[in-house]
């Protein structure tokens, strides 16, 4: 028997955990491109911004989009509800209220990385240290990870948690695309142009996949090829596919053991068959944007049901 | 006055309770120790077994510090304050079933009938109210202090929602973590099991109608409390569910939890809510910690809540300087455990006396807690006893006064070595059908070397506190 206080607390706690990563993956990305391409850094850290979500609250708060705004913007900046400091404090804060639906190893690794970001994120970064910050970011939460798959117990406790995950992070693949998707499409004259790679090896990166593409496709970047593995692979962990496979299946473990289904599972089932059709040929006639749109509306409306569905509120 | 030091006392050398500690202290190595306090430290930051203090809004997350050396109590001096403990429970359940009901002991005269009808802590809601196996304080804290090897006596009976059992707990955990050799030379009787001992004790007071084994669940006021850390440590350890008013609902006259599969009933309630947040259509109408209507459910012997609304009037300041001649009326026995002296100032004579001899008292609120708004007259400058005499006699009622005790001293581990500090103890009482008492407890340090403060809020400390199986 769960709360849905607790079904809640867990799936945001989740949630957060990967978002609190994610805010690295984008800085990182970002600053790769600000070091090859200073001539467009500007422009590549509004889209790294656009991609967070935040680049109203960005704008509002300041005039020029350097790495030390920016990266002091979704690191560690306070006001910013999504930046790494203050979803690692929300992420905390959801375990500490759901701590009895944790192990100790799981709730400790929370605790740790809160206490350890919150050090090392009390004063702005120097821009020497930021790559030393962004891989502290991306350990600690390999860490929460790695004690909650080492030590949780399989059952709902689990499932709500994964829901987290998989929700968070399919919505935010979808959104780098999106940002994106132009320099991916075909029709465009300049395709093969060095700024082009860049771009692309751009959105592997913010996904952590520059080096797994390559093992996966040719070594050449592919703007179909970079689509199809961000959206249709089953096997790339951050995919669309991959995230509705698991979303998937941890909705049916709720439905068996609860012996009852929702609108959840009729909107999960409807994404992952759309997914599963289409080829990436379909997905470019269609429209890239068009689907993306449509996916994170999906996406998000999916999100809303599974907490009505298990009485969140 | 020199205080009794429990380790190593002035007059009488080394006491045996603490001859084997001894032994082993006296071959460690001082870095070591120094070490040990340090990984103690983080442990319990790791862990998250930290309090809120109010008021303080940097460190709004701290540490109870802990010191490494035990608290040690021989099997002998613990018969003899578990009997003093259980008899003193006893009566407290007997006083509450008494005052909300036939009120024998107002008619006798033997406590006044205006200390508990216009006593806060009196609820009329309550009168007339049978609970569930006849028991209002299920759980019960009784702080203890000890002023000579022979004399030892209640500072206060806290049978609303005592807290401090977590730290017992981790205490123990934390030495045995540390010092494992020690547990092998010397046997210290185990206090591990009151998580379990807790929960039977909450099912064998369930209500009557419970069909099947009863679905217990502990009521939190949320995260933000001072001791949520407490709550979910023993929802966790007793594998109930942690509860907050939100959660809760009543349905078809139960007490029921929002689940993921929907509303689930509640049998016993363990709650760690004043009684005023507990039901906004009987209490506090603002109270969002509580759930409505759940006075009608209890009213109705729906729902066990422990400790049972109205128990307050029990451990009351006012009424606690009375609870000799209660013990005494309900058990026919003079009280094993003896009272500190108290001036109540709602007495003409006794507010006089107080007045005069600011100075030397310990002059605490009737109704605060956790040792704020008291007043320790040896340790206050001219001008606090003077602000606090103004205090005390524009409303006597509200205060009580106490001399100042030479409480008893055990030692410290501070840089330069061992150093004797004041303590008390707090042991736990579970009640139900029968009376059931931790071999242990909370020892409350104080730190500040001369302090009489063991509050945690006011800088106080917790040592492990061992009673030898001897």
């Amino acid at each position: 028997m769960l709360l849905g206080r607790t079904a809640n607390g867990l799936y945001w706690m989740n949630r957060y955990i990967e978002r609190a990563e994610n805010m690295a993956r984008l800085v990182d990305a970002g600053l790769r491109m600000a070091l090859t391409r200073t001539q467009n850094a500007s422009e590549e850290w509004n889209s790294v911004l656009l991609s967070a979500g935040s680049d109203v609250a960005f704008s509002q708060k300041y005039e020029d989009y350097t790495v030390a705004n920016v990266s002091d913007f979704l690191l560690r900046d306070t006001s910013n509800p999504s930046s790494t400091m203050s979803s690692i404090e929300t992420a905390r804060n959801n375990a500490r209220m759901v701590r009895t639906a944790l192990t100790r190893e799981t709730w400790e690794s929370i605790n740790e990385a809160w206490m350890s970001l919150k050090r090392m994120l009390a004063r702005p970064i120097d821009e020497r240290d930021l790559p030393t910050v962004l891989d502290a970011i991306k350990r600690e939460t390999a860490l929460i990870r790695g004690s909650f798959y080492g030590t949780m117990l399989r059952n709902e406790i689990f499932d709500f948690s994964q829901l987290g995950t998989y929700v968070e992070r399919a919505d935010n693949t979808a959104r780098i695309l999106d940002v994106k998707y132009y320099v991916l499409l075909p029709s465009i004259s300049w395709v093969g142009s060095t700024l082009d790679n860049y771009q692309w090896e751009s959105i592997l990166r913010s996904v952590s996949a520059h080096r797994s593409y390559r093992w996966v496709y040719d070594a050449d970047y592919k703007p179909t090829n970079i689509a199809d593995y961000l959206i249709l692979n089953v096997r790339m962990p951050r995919s669309l596919t991959f995230c509705y496979r698991f979303l998937g299946e941890h909705l049916k473990f709720l439905a068996d053991d609860y012996g009852e289904r929702h609108a959840c599972h009729a909107t999960a089932e409807k994404i992952q068959a759309m997914l599963r059709k289409g080829s990436i040929k379909d997905i470019f006639d269609h429209g890239l944007h068009e689907f993306l749109a449509e996916f994170i509306r999906d996406n998000t409306r999916l999100g809303d049901e599974i907490a009505q569905d298990y009485r969140f509120y | 006055m020199a205080a009794f030091d429990e380790m190593l006392p002035e007059v009488s050398g080394l006491r045996r309770p603490y001859q084997a500690y001894d032994r082993w202290l006296k071959e460690q190595d001082p870095a070591r120790l120094t070490q040990k306090m340090q990984d103690a430290e983080r442990v319990f930051r790791k862990t998250g077994i930290t309090f809120a203090v109010y008021g303080e809004q940097e460190a709004s997350e701290r540490l109870i510090p802990f010191d490494i050396v035990p608290r040690i109590i021989s099997g002998q001096e613990w018969r003899r304050l578990t009997q003093g403990i259980e008899q003193r429970v006893q009566a407290l359940n007997a006083f509450l079933d008494d005052i909300y009901h036939r009120q024998e002991i107002l008619r006798a005269g033997r406590v006044p009938r205006e200390l508990v009808a216009k006593n806060e802590a009196f609820l009329p809601e309550m009168i007339g109210v049978k609970p569930p196996a006849g028991v209002y304080t299920h759980i019960i804290g009784v702080d203890i202090v000890r002023i000579s090897e022979n004399e030892f006596y209640v500072l206060e009976d806290n049978a609303r929602t005592p807290s401090g059992v977590s730290y017992m707990l981790e205490n123990r955990e934390t030495m045995m973590q540390l010092f494992p050799e020690l547990f092998q030379q010397i046997k210290v009787r185990p206090v591990e099991n009151y998580p379990q001992l807790l929960r039977q004790s909450l099912a064998a007071v369930r209500p009557q109608g419970t069909k099947g084994a009863p679905t217990i669940a502990v009521l939190t006021p949320g995260s933000y409390n001072s001791a949520y850390f407490e709550h979910a440590f023993l929802a966790d350890q007793m594998g109930v569910q942690l509860v907050e008013g939100q959660d809760l609902r009543v349905v078809d006259g139960h007490v029921t939890m929002r689940t993921t599969e929907g509303y689930k009933q509640i049998d016993v309630l363990y709650r760690r809510v004043d009684d005023a947040f507990l039901d906004p259509l009987t209490f506090r109408p603002d109270s969002a910690l509580g759930v409505p209507g759940i006075m009608d459910v209890y009213r109705a012997g729906n729902i066990t809540i422990a400790n049972a609304p109205g128990t307050g009037i029990a451990d009351d300041k006012a009424i606690y300087s009375y609870m000799p001649e209660i013990v005494e009326f309900y058990t026919g026995r003079k009280a094993i455990l003896g009272n500190i002296p108290t001036w109540r100032c709602s007495e003409p004579d006794s507010l006089k006396y107080v007045l005069e001899h600011i100075g030397e008292l310990v002059i605490k609120e009737v109704h605060g807690s956790g040792g704020y708004g008291m007043l320790v007259g040896p340790a206050a400058t001219k001008k606090e006893c003077q602000d606090f005499a103004k205090k005390l006699q524009a409303k006597p009622t509200n205060y009580i006064a106490q001399p100042t005790l030479a409480l008893s001293t055990c030692p410290i581990l501070t840089e330069k070595g061992l150093s004797p500090r004041h303590v008390d103890l707090r042991p736990y009482v579970l009640v139900s059908d029968r009376i059931q008492i931790v071999p242990g407890g909370l020892t409350r340090v104080a730190l500040k070397q001369g302090s009489l403060v063991v509050n945690s809020s006011q800088g106080g400390g917790t040592k492990d506190t061992w009673v030898l199986d001897d």
